[in-house]
């Protein structure tokens, strides 16, 4: 004796046949409707963002390396060991002209990325293109500042300060160098294959490290070189 | 006025593609902005240096580098207070504190390590080689 209300209900339903049809057209309406593509663009979207979020925070981790590095720099900067001081190594205006080309090289990256999200395939190639001169223009000047510094006598060998010098500099320099290559292989992959989702969120990743290396450079400047000499 | 032209030009296509995220994207003005920003304060400092001025403090060029990463990374990196940006803050701010501990730990500690150390071992230590 079943009288209550809601097995009726559900039994009802089920024997009813029409109202299985009409469920399921209402279903593949749905699927072929705007909401279903809606929906996996925001997939995608969020597939996109978390892939941006990941390598946000290999940033951050690459910020406590040189947080490491530039903390060992400041305790050891007054350790010369005899040798020479920075203020007699460096070049202050051929690190201005550093600090210029990362500086110019950010902004062209900046605008690689505005061409990309304007669809603009040759002007996102061109822009990465300036910036990748520009970077090997500093990558040049800095294998150049080293060169010269091992040939008088002031390698990493030389001192604590010398060492902890080369350290935090040239690590910075590698960091650019890798961007570099990373660099030339999104202008490949995006003259091959366009602007495809994979190649837009790669090319983001990029820009985030570009400026990023150029935020390290801005803390190198500041307390090795200007300080160096300032002191 | 062409910049913010182009701007908007250079977002409508991107904007039919990825819906509201193009609202939230980097504009060419943010980066003409934060490009002239952080010229100007790259060189103020290196003039400061190079002229020999005295004003040229290690805290006052400090104070420079402060100013130009935070111009960096709100134009260039465009991190803000908004919804979909807030771990990417959180992280950044996470971050910001742990490189103050380990740069101003590790030169607090040092300092009361050499002040502790034997009268003049730090001179010694400079004329040895």
């Amino acid at each position: 004796m079943s009288s209550d209300p809601m097995v009726m209900h559900r039994g009802s339903l089920a024997l009813k046949p029409g109202y299985v049809d009409h469920a399921a057209d209402a279903l593949r309406d749905l699927r072929q409707s705007g909401d279903a593509v809606d929906f996996q663009l925001d997939h995608h979207h969020d597939a996109a963002s978390t892939i941006q979020l990941g390598f946000w925070i290999y940033l951050m981790s690459d910020c406590l390396l040189f947080s490491g590095l530039f903390a060992t720099y400041a305790l050891l900067n007054s350790h010369t060991a005899g040798g020479p001081i920075g203020a007699r190594l460096f070049d202050l205006p051929d690190v201005l002209t550093e600090t210029m080309f990362l500086l110019f090289s950010s902004f062209t990256c900046g605008l690689a990325t505005l061409a990309m999200n304007a669809d603009r395939r040759n002007a996102t190639v061109g822009w990465l293109a300036v910036t990748f001169l520009l970077g090997l223009g500093f990558i040049s000047l800095e294998v150049r500042e080293f060169a010269h510094m091992v040939s008088i006598g002031a390698g990493p060998d030389h001192s604590a300060f010398l060492s902890s010098f080369f350290t935090l500099v040239a690590t910075h320099g590698l960091h650019v160098t890798c961007g570099l290559v990373f660099m030339a292989v999104m202008m490949a992959a995006v003259l091959k294959n366009g602007l495809t989702s994979t190649n837009r969120a790669r090319l983001v990743n990029l820009s985030l490290f570009w400026h990023f290396l150029d935020i390290i450079w801005v803390g190198v400047f500041s307390l090795v070189y200007l300080s160096g000499v300032a002191h | 006025m062409n910049v913010a032209n182009e701007a908007v030009a250079g977002h409508a296509p991107h904007g039919a593609y990825h819906g509201a995220h193009a609202a939230h994207g980097p504009t060419q003005k943010q980066y003409v902005v934060g490009f002239a920003l952080a010229i100007i304060l790259t060189l103020i400092p290196f003039t400061l240096v190079m002229s020999h001025t005295v004003a040229a403090t290690p805290v006052l060029i400090a104070g420079f580098a402060l100013a130009q990463i935070l111009v960096h990374v709100v134009y260039f990196l465009h991190v803000n207070t908004s919804e979909e940006q807030r771990w990417n803050l959180m992280a950044l701010l996470y971050t910001a504190v742990m490189v103050f501990i380990v740069l101003g730990g590790s030169l607090w500690i040092m300092h009361h390590l050499y002040l502790n150390m034997v009268p003049g071992a730090m001179h010694m230590h400079g004329r040895m080689s």
